[in-house]
């Protein structure tokens, strides 16, 4: 820092001093320098340089990979900045400057009293003319402006293509994405292998070309099939919402109060209107599918002969069913295969059986017997699955008034027939032609085939006898019961219990035999004829029976062995006559079916559910009083 | 034959599914978000189809991040007054159903 020689002149020392003369004053803090530093020349130099600029100033470069000084610096130093306002007098914006002068000075003087000529808007001679037009002005500058672009917001304004898209849906490629073009790829590779594969033999392809025409031709709406199917699901769900909710969830609470009978609960019904006029027949569940149901529709009416149907249901939708198939003959029986649960064996009135495939699309069964077949000439009143024979074809039996239990073998595209028995009043007799035969007959009305003993099965008849055959010996029954006064409707064998069936009939009873002892265990008299019984599949003691009466009555012996645990009318009138009851496997569900062409679904409510308890076994071979439990059967065998 | 059929079938079902208490309207949109039938008015119709195609994608493509294999096959829509059901595939079905009280 450079010193200045000169005096330091304080304040109020006065004019005088300054004349006196200069005197040489030395500051506290001033520098002491010799005589020989006093006289030194110091250089100084007047350059371009900016001090304040830095002159060390290294950057990284990537190049040699390391810190490199720079040589150039910027030395430009400003020191004074003033923005011009001046605007060249052609420019862009001297116009705009202008125009927008105007409107204000036109604006300002609107508002005084008019003397406008004196204002003179310094360009457009359209602005004196318009006078009370607030409009004008603006149009005029519009006028001028009208090539000019729309000026936008320069703070918040962004280009529409540079805008992103509010909620995105991508944002960078999503998985479904990749995975859906690698299997593009893969199948366009498959093409490609097949082509090859084509070029060497044409017959394999032969079938699939003629398939794919027919794709292409056929109508969009069939695509919508299963959505279709779906949608009317759901609609019916939310129709039937209460029903749902009740079919899952509704347990009577009032069953611990009562103490031993138990109640149904109404769920849905199931009603086509082509079906009106007739009786439901035939009941059967679906083994794997459980939520569908087969019902044949008939007449039980000697005089009141027409046609049938056989239609299946689903519980997910109650309006309307899920097949339909008519048929020329009112349907008496049907059956439907355990394992192969496609299959539907079914008896007609006419004598005719016939096997319908669900997967098959038509209305056809796809085998039917004929009078040269060796059809039944009587009503067909039941037919049964049996398990495949040797060939691992399936079969089937029918029994019919005819006094003939047919074995019925599907092979290939045929229906083989086998008389398994003739019935008759006294006696089976064998298959050759006898004289005393044809009054000897007894018209067959039900069977049921043993669960576990596949040739042993049992026939109820016209009669009222029950005979206990097998399929073995067609000259002999193994025995006869005096079942009942009047026709046997329904026999069935337990489902647990390996000597116990069931028997039902006209003349208002139902009972309960040990099929080593002639006599009925047990006998129920119902006050009204006896449609149909069927034990239940989850307890060997529990069974129904449906009266025509239009009653439900549910027996559970190991609760009450004299008396039903559940008696209840079901239908409103007591015109209608309950004709079939069958129990679902796995939901605790019945359905009932009556003469109307009505079929009714109930919950069975927890009374009527019950299992019996493990009980620890001691000798339990006698048929008499005490319950019988699933598990303690193997030892009985 | 059986296509025909079939065509038949799904004509009485779409017939019957419209006709039900309850059900508001039912149309189907195509793949390119086309209404293909509608029983609902023309503002109506483009309105459900236009707003549904989007809550479909976003659902489809929520249901595919998670699993790429696995694949939208309905949706529900509950609100108040009414239900709106939509069954995916290539098609969207879609029926407003007023819920019963």
């Amino acid at each position: 820092m450079l010193q200045d020689e000169e005096d330091a002149t304080e304040t109020g020392n006065g004019w005088e001093e300054w004349t006196q003369g200069k005197a040489l004053v030395r500051p506290a803090d001033q520098l002491e320098l010799t005589e020989a530093e006093l006289k030194e020349e110091i250089t100084r130099i007047l350059t371009a340089d900016n001090p304040h600029a830095p002159q060390n100033i290294v950057r990284y470069s990537f190049k040699k990979r390391s810190y490199k000084p720079i040589s150039a610096v910027d030395q430009m130093a400003v020191h004074f900045v003033l923005e011009g306002s001046l605007v060249h007098q052609d420019s862009e914006e001297a116009r705009k400057l202008r125009v927008k002068e105007e409107r204000m000075i036109y604006i300002y003087y609107k508002h005084l009293i008019v003397d406008f000529p004196q204002v003179q808007p310094v360009a457009d001679r359209g602005e004196v003319e318009e006078i009370g037009d607030e409009d004008r002005p603006d149009s005029a500058a519009s006028r001028i402006n009208k090539k000019e672009p729309k000026v936008t917001n320069q703070f918040n304004f962004s280009d529409r293509a540079s805008q992103t898209l509010n909620n995105p849906m991508r944002v960078g490629r999503r998985d479904w994405e990749i995975y859906d073009a690698y299997l593009q790829e893969l199948q366009k590779q498959e093409k490609n292998k097949e082509k090859q594969k084509a070029t060497t033999s044409n017959k394999d392809n032969g079938k699939s070309k003629k398939v794919m025409p027919m794709e292409t031709q056929s109508d969009d709406i069939i695509r919508w099939t299963k959505a279709s199917k779906i949608l009317e699901r759901t609609i019916s769900q939310n129709t039937f919402d209460d029903i749902a909710q009740d079919f899952k969830y509704f347990e009577d609470a009032s069953d611990e109060f009562r103490e031993q009978e138990g109640t149904l609960l109404p769920l849905w019904t199931f009603w086509y209107d082509k079906a009106k006029r007739l009786s439901v027949t035939a009941l059967c569940w679906n083994n794997t599918h459980q939520d569908l149901f087969a019902v044949g529709f008939g007449s039980y009416d000697f005089s009141k002969q027409g046609c049938g149907m056989l239609v299946f249901y689903s519980l997910k939708n109650c309006t309307f069913p899920e097949c339909i198939y008519p048929t020329s003959s009112g349907v008496m029986c049907l059956d439907i295969h355990v394992q192969h649960s496609h299959l539907v064996a079914v008896g007609f009135y006419d004598g005719c059986v016939a096997v319908y495939n669900l997967k098959e699309k038509g209305e056809e069964p796809v085998y039917k017997s004929t009078a040269k077949t060796g059809e039944h000439t009587d009503p067909v009143w039941q037919v049964r699955w049996q398990n495949d024979d040797m060939d691992n074809n399936h079969n089937f039996y029918s029994v019919s008034s005819d006094s003939r239990v047919v074995s019925w073998t599907l092979v290939k595209n045929e229906l083989v027939f086998t008389d398994i028995i003739r019935l008759t009043l006294n006696g089976a007799v064998s298959e050759g032609p006898e004289g005393a035969q044809p009054y000897n007959i007894a018209s067959g009305t039900c069977f049921d085939f043993h669960k576990q003993i596949d040739y042993l099965f049992l026939v109820g008849t016209e009669e009222g006898k029950i005979h206990k055959c097998s399929k073995t010996y067609s000259s002999q029954f193994l025995e006869t019961y005096d079942a009942h006064s009047m026709a046997v409707d329904a026999v069935k064998w337990n489902q647990f219990h390996p000597k116990v069936f069931i028997s039902c009939s006209s003349d208002w009873t139902v009972k309960i035999w040990n099929h080593t002892i002639n006599t009925p265990m047990f006998i129920f008299d119902l006050h009204a004829a006896v449609g149909s019984v069927s034990w239940s599949p989850y307890s060997s003691t529990v069974f129904a029976a449906v009266t025509t009466d239009g009653t439900v009555h549910i027996f559970d012996l190991n609760v009450n062995k004299y008396e039903a645990i559940c008696q209840q009318p079901v239908v409103a009138k007591n015109k209608t006559k309950l004709t079939h009851i069958e129990f679902n496997p796995i939901y605790p569900v019945v359905i009932v079916g009556d003469d109307r062409g009505y079929v009714t679904s109930f919950k069975l409510s927890p009374n009527l559910r019950k299992k019996p308890k493990v009980r620890v076994l001691t000798s339990f071979l006698h048929h008499s009083q005490l319950p019988l439990v699933p598990h303690q059967l193997k030892q009985i065998r | 034959m059986f296509l025909v059929k079939q065509a038949e079938e799904v004509e009485a079902r779409m017939k019957r599914i419209a006709a039900t208490k309850g059900v508001i309207g039912t149309l189907v949109v195509n793949p390119d978000g086309v209404p293909l039938r509608s029983t609902l008015d023309q503002s109506m119709t483009l309105q459900y189809a236009g707003q549904l195609q989007n809550l479909v994608a976003l659902a489809r493509s929520t249901v595919r991040d998670i699993d790429p294999q696995n694949d939208l096959s309905a949706l529900r829509v509950r609100a108040k007054n009414y239900e709106i059901i939509v069954v995916t595939g290539d098609y969207l079905m879609i029926t407003i159903q007023k819920l019963p009280e």
